[in-house]
């Protein structure tokens, strides 16, 4: 009886859930599949699910009418450069707040979060203004600094968390060993601390590489990422959603990977650990 | 000694974290202040004169400004009331016996990954347009008069994009706390005859409370700001149905070039923020203790 139950309720469960799922990924299937037709058929009404005539000429095109390799290049630029440079600030910072603390370090990471609360259009004028004046509007090295400051409290807290939970007692053995600094960070620290080290890079690179209230601000043409490459699209002529759907799908497509490899580590980077 | 070395070299390795994060923050901030109180535009070469509170003056009392701030809240309302209203149950739903969950969960999470300009445009152009989105199909399928999204509810239609940008998330943490459910706690109260609805309001429910609030609080912090989606679809309009503070304080900058109204209007954003900002570093320096 209670066996014939439970069959049931997972048979329910798991159609509910599989319903509720396509749902939530149609609009992505939806653009994948449109970026195969061609732009008469992706237009059409009723619209064919399947039995079009799929094509491949709206990547062509893409590239071909708009030089996405240029964009892809710079999002892989600025989300790379930013976030490896950040890793390079955070990881003695978090490292020495996670094994020194002192009774400030706690006022430290909460300041250091209160700064990520901080709007970014509180501040839009001034960093434009300075940006202008600097040279550095719509250049990668611009966008790559101001991404990689903009996401460093993350960085510092995730590795931080992860930081804490190494166990102290392999290092005071370290330290008895007559360990340094140096070789305690390079021949205990960091193999222990390399999946923490990882999934923080990655949850970085993918916030970067979403990132579009600066990128849209502070770059057009030469240092315009894929996000602002994207925007392009709002204003076209003619018929163009086969080819706007061919240019998100190139775009989404390695982050969509990337995020299903780190979706355990979501929810503990953008809570800052308070939901675990 | 060897601690003090330790302390001493502790506190260089966090200097350059500390120093960035310190710069980063006072000195746009501080040049905001700045430019709030100047007659500043980028466009007269004659401005640059002191004028004290009057860009707030003009700020506050803009009635752009009360329809941005009622679109604001309108929006961070109604989607976190979606997000969470939606999350809760799928959660509940993931957390059932189901088969291949780990492919449904991929694609729930899905549209978080999608860059917001993605989102948007797909939105707009594939599912909402009124002649041959999907969504203009179904309703003609049902004998209705499809919905004109961006002309007769473009803030409605920003909302339904931003959601199912966010209810991944919402979802995510809901799941990710109702795993960490003691089970004997449930099933004790099953054995004691608890309904599911009254398990589920004594016992689920209370559990959720914490992640719920770490829900709104992060999210309201990051809906306060959005900007892309608005930027690529509605451009504000028409008219100001669409423009909340973030658009309208870009609109001010980078299209009237009125530095010091921007400037005014930008504190405020700031001063919205971190009132919810409060609250979240209480949680989270809460749960650093334990």
């Amino acid at each position: 009886m209670a066996r014939a139950v439970t069959t049931r309720r997972t048979i329910i469960a798991t159609a509910g859930a599989w319903l509720a799922g396509f749902l939530i990924f149609f609009p992505i299937l939806w653009m994948v599949l449109a970026s195969f037709k061609t732009e008469l058929e992706a237009f059409a009404i009723p619209p064919s699910f399947l039995f079009f005539h799929w094509t491949t000429e709206n990547y062509a095109t893409v590239q071909e009418r708009s030089d996405y390799l240029h964009h892809a290049l710079n999002s892989i630029l600025i989300a790379g450069g930013s976030t490896l440079i950040a890793m390079a600030i955070a990881i003695p910072a978090a490292w020495s707040m996670a094994f020194s603390p002192t009774k400030r370090t706690k006022d430290i990471l909460l300041w250091m979060l209160s700064t990520k609360m901080m709007p970014p259009v509180g501040v839009l004028v001034p960093i434009y203004l300075i940006f202008r004046d600097f040279g550095l509007l719509d250049t990668r090295t611009g966008l790559t600094f101001i991404l990689c400051l903009g996401n460093l409290p993350i960085v510092v807290w995730m590795l931080f968390t992860y930081f804490k939970e190494i166990p102290k007692d392999i290092l005071e053995a370290a330290r008895m060993d007559g360990a340094t600094i140096g070789r305690e960070l390079v021949y205990v620290l960091t193999p222990m601390a390399v999946p923490g080290l990882a999934s923080t890079l990655l949850l970085n690179l993918i916030l970067a590489w979403n990132e579009a209230f600066w990128t849209l601000n502070l770059s057009t043409l030469n240092a315009a990422p894929l996000t602002v490459f994207i925007a392009s699209y709002s204003s076209p002529e003619g018929l163009f959603w086969a080819k706007l759907s061919a240019a998100s799908t190139l775009a989404i497509a390695p982050i969509l990977v990337l995020g299903w490899f780190s979706q355990r580590q979501l929810v503990r980077g953008l809570t800052f650990g308070a939901v675990k | 000694m060897a601690t003090r070395q330790t302390q001493l070299l502790a506190r260089t390795l966090m200097t350059p974290a500390v120093a960035l994060l310190f710069i980063w923050m006072i000195v746009p901030l501080a040049l905001t202040i700045y430019f709030s109180t100047l007659h500043y535009n980028l466009l007269d070469p004659e401005s640059g004169q002191f004028v004290g509170f009057e860009n707030f003056e003009y700020f506050l009392t803009d009635p752009a400004f009360l329809a941005s701030l009622r679109n604001t809240l309108v929006l961070v309302g109604s989607v976190l009331a979606l997000t969470i209203l939606i999350g809760i149950p799928l959660a509940l739903l993931l957390d059932q016996p189901v088969i291949g969950r780990s492919i449904v969960r991929l694609m729930v999470i899905a549209p978080f990954f999608v860059m917001p300009t993605v989102s948007a445009l797909v939105w707009k152009n594939l599912l909402m347009h009124p002649v041959s989105g999907l969504f203009a199909w179904i309703a003609t399928l049902f004998g209705a008069t499809p919905i004109d999204w961006f002309n007769d509810a473009p803030l409605l239609a920003i909302i339904l994009i931003v959601s199912w940008q966010w209810l991944p998330f919402a979802t995510l943490i809901l799941l990710t706390a109702l795993q960490s459910l003691d089970e004997e706690q449930k099933e004790a109260a099953e054995m004691d005859g608890a309904r599911a609805l009254s398990t589920f309001i004594y016992i689920t429910l209370p559990h959720l409370a914490r992640p719920i609030t770490v829900v709104i609080l992060i999210e309201t912090i990051f809906l306060l700001t959005v900007f892309a989606e608005i930027f690529v679809t509605t451009g504000g309009g028409p008219g100001l149905q669409t423009t909340n503070i973030a658009f309208l304080i870009y609109s001010q900058a980078l299209i009237q070039y009125d530095i010091g109204s921007a400037s005014a209007g930008g504190l405020v954003a700031v001063v919205i923020a971190n009132i919810v900002a409060f609250f979240l570093v209480r949680i989270v320096g809460r749960n650093l203790e334990a």
